[in-house]
């Protein structure tokens, strides 16, 4: 019978199933952050040990500063944010887990630095401590994130009981435009379905524009999986996936690596599987896309007027296209290209890899930041790559901040805000109210779309500013 | 170890609003709260409460006629975002024990089992008549049979709902899922050692070899 990707890794970590009903999946890997120290606790509660720590790793991010890290915890303005990481160094001490902590060489976002060092493999299920582990997907993994009680219960029993989902496709055809990325296609996505639209469903990305993304582009497209309210999202292996993989520190090498390959490559969708629902979309009429309101969905080409409520038919979608235009201070008809923004973060689980940032200084290269911009690379070995390409130069030299490793801006829980009522060009993920600090106003745009934004001052179209552009 | 939950007739607040995320059920700077009782003030902390820590009397969970609520009706996807299970943990310590709503965030969904409280989903238009019966009736009760998966309103509205059976009997005994997964030793035991077998590279000890 023929099966979608999805189904082939599933299957082969069911445990068992209970009365026809929940799973017992088998976990592979286990991705925990700060947030994590609750499941430890329960655990504690619980009286367990970890089953199988090797498994699991742990990075400091939520909670790290992204500016004065040389100075060690003590550089921490905000007491409780040391407490949490000292205590996550305690945790993954006792129960022998391996830690990137606030001074690792390695340390960085979880969603990045478990890729990059091989951790993330095709045919895996990841489950982690926050919601983007969705992320992973983009190798061709069953990942999602999960709260703290699934947390300790997967660290106690290296499973967990998981209803199936349904399966969704999303094909998109064509080829994204020149200076079209990954987040944008992302963004046009979720505005397409809604973003409850993936509730209930796994996402299978692909066709022709998704085939042609890099890693770090598919990690992007997944990365927003959980915005368009599914569970998870993936992308089947290829020769750009084992291209990437090939010797990263902890993916299969020799003859391993053979045994693995001769697997990974059966990881497709066969055809005539079939889907609960299939969602078509061209990719070659995606746009630079903004976000105007207060949910992913809420979206807009940079030039295009922002949409009225009156003519929207759902009256539970008006109600919060209305609350989203007072939130954000905005009207009908406005176009975002037309409004002042008060700073620029490029960074997050969604956009902080080596070719985002690469987009960004492209960008950067042609003019002067007139609002402040904050360049926080996913990873310390992001960090070390760009500046070993000269990006970080590029970045200073337009009046950008070029800070440490974390998750920052994105969530704020590190102390980096936006101000009450300041706007954020923002490649992160979220755009609900307060996301970025009380008060705070995000509009989600690309690395490239956000650094133009800093050269302008406002939401800008990058393929519309001149090389000489300044 | 959770309460069980069977049967419950009681107030439900109606939260006429949708896309309701998870940093608006607990903000978070409360998300590095040891989860557990004592997370009732910090539900709904800055809708409930103004800058000086009074009560906003125009949000809805500050009424009268909803004091004492155990129910929650909301509209479409509530709880999105963040995984924080403070979330679920806050909902409960305020005293609410089921939620429904059209459709709910995922991991705040699995979260709320997890702390006792019973999140139900039902079709949009089900939900709208919920919402129509308390708006006429400010402080009506709502009945709740778990056992039987319904909800009831009234003489005349009961609603089917579904729910997978793990979820089901932990709430209904009140016990964690963790008693019933080692039940299941062996049979884990067995798949992981088939697993190794099959899949060598995946057994790497992580960490040690990227340092």
């Amino acid at each position: 019978m023929a099966r979608t990707l999805f189904d082939k890794i599933w299957q082969r970590h069911v445990v068992t199933q209970f009365e026809g009903s929940e799973a017992l999946i088998y976990i592979d890997r286990l991705l925990l952050h700060e947030g994590s120290n609750h499941a430890f606790r329960t655990l504690a509660a619980w009286n367990r040990p970890v089953r199988r720590p090797r498994s699991a790793i742990a990075c400091a991010d939520h909670y790290v500063p992204t500016v004065g890290r040389e100075r060690g915890l003590a550089g921490f303005e905000i007491v409780a944010n040391r407490d949490e990481i000292a205590l996550m160094e305690r945790n993954a001490h006792a129960h022998d887990i391996v830690l990137f902590s606030h001074d690792d060489p390695l340390q960085g976002i979880l969603h990045v630095v478990a890729p990059e060092l091989g951790m993330t493999l095709p045919g895996t299920v990841i489950v982690g401590g926050d919601s983007h582990t969705c992320t992973h997907g983009a190798f061709g993994a069953v990942a999602f994130g999960t709260g703290s009680s699934e947390l300790a219960h997967i660290l106690a029993t290296q499973t967990l009981w998981q209803a199936t989902p349904q399966r969704m496709r999303i094909i998109v055809d064509g080829r994204l435009g020149f200076g079209v990325s990954a987040k944008d296609l992302a963004l046009a996505i979720i505005r397409t379905i809604g973003n409850d639209g993936g509730i209930g469903y796994f996402i299978e990305y692909a066709g022709s524009a998704v085939r042609a993304l890099s890693m770090e582009q598919r990690m992007t497209l997944c990365n927003l999986s959980i915005e368009g309210g599914a569970r998870g999202g993936m992308v089947a292996p290829d020769d750009t996936t084992f291209g990437y993989l090939a010797d990263r520190p902890h993916a299969p090498k020799g003859a391993d690596l053979e045994k693995a390959l001769g697997f990974w490559r059966t990881l497709q969708t066969d055809d005539g599987a079939s889907f609960d629902r299939e969602v078509r979309i061209d990719g070659s009429r995606v746009a630079a896309l903004a976000s105007w309101g207060t949910n992913p969905s809420q979206v807009v080409a940079v030039d295009e007027p922002i949409p009225d409520p009156a003519n929207e038919g759902d009256p539970v979608r008006r109600e919060a296209m209305k609350a989203a235009l007072a939130y954000m201070d905005l009207k009908p008809g406005m176009r975002l290209c037309d409004v002042p923004i008060n700073c620029v973060f490029i960074g997050s689980c969604t956009n902080a890899r080596i070719e985002d940032l690469r987009a960004a200084a492209e960008v950067a290269r042609r003019g002067r930041a007139v609002v402040p911009a904050y360049v926080v690379p996913g990873s310390r070995s992001v960090k070390r790559q760009a500046e070993s390409e000269g990006l970080d130069r590029i970045f200073r030299d337009a009046g950008f901040e070029w800070r440490d490793s974390g998750c920052a801006f994105c969530t704020g829980v590190n102390g980096d805000l936006v101000r009450p009522g300041e706007r954020c060009a923002s490649t992160s993920n979220r755009n609900y109210k307060g996301r970025q600090g009380p008060g705070s106003r995000t509009h989600l745009v690309s690395p490239a779309t956000a650094a133009a934004a800093a050269l302008t001052g406002h939401i800008t179209d990058a393929r519309r500013l001149g090389p000489a552009a300044q | 170890m959770t309460e069980p939950f069977t049967r419950l007739t009681a107030v439900a607040i109606p939260l006429d609003e949708s896309n309701v995320d998870t940093d608006q059920v607990v903000p978070s700077r409360f998300s590095k709260l040891p989860i557990g009782p004592g997370h009732e003030r910090v539900l709904f902390h800055d809708r409930r409460f103004g800058a000086d820590g009074s009560p906003n009397e125009d949000f809805v969970f500050n009424r009268p006629d909803y004091q004492g609520a155990k129910i929650l009706l909301a509209r479409r996807n509530f709880g999105i975002g963040s995984s924080r299970e403070s979330a679920a943990m806050a909902v409960w310590s305020f005293g609410l024990r089921a939620l429904i709503a059209p459709s709910f965030g995922e991991i705040f969904f699995n979260n709320c089992f997890k702390r006792g409280v019973l999140p139900i989903k039902l079709p949009e238009g089900d939900v709208d008549k919920l919402f129509d019966y308390v708006a006429a009736r400010p402080g009506a009760a709502i009945t709740i049979d778990l056992p039987a998966q319904t909800v009831a309103a009234g003489p005349d509205m009961t609603y089917r709902f579904d729910i997978g059976a793990v979820q089901k009997m932990c709430l209904v005994k009140g016990f964690d899922e963790i008693a019933l997964t080692e039940s299941y030793g062996k049979a884990i035991a067995d798949f992981e050692a088939r697993y190794d077998a099959e899949f060598p590279w995946l057994r790497v000890q992580l960490g040690a070899s990227a340092r």
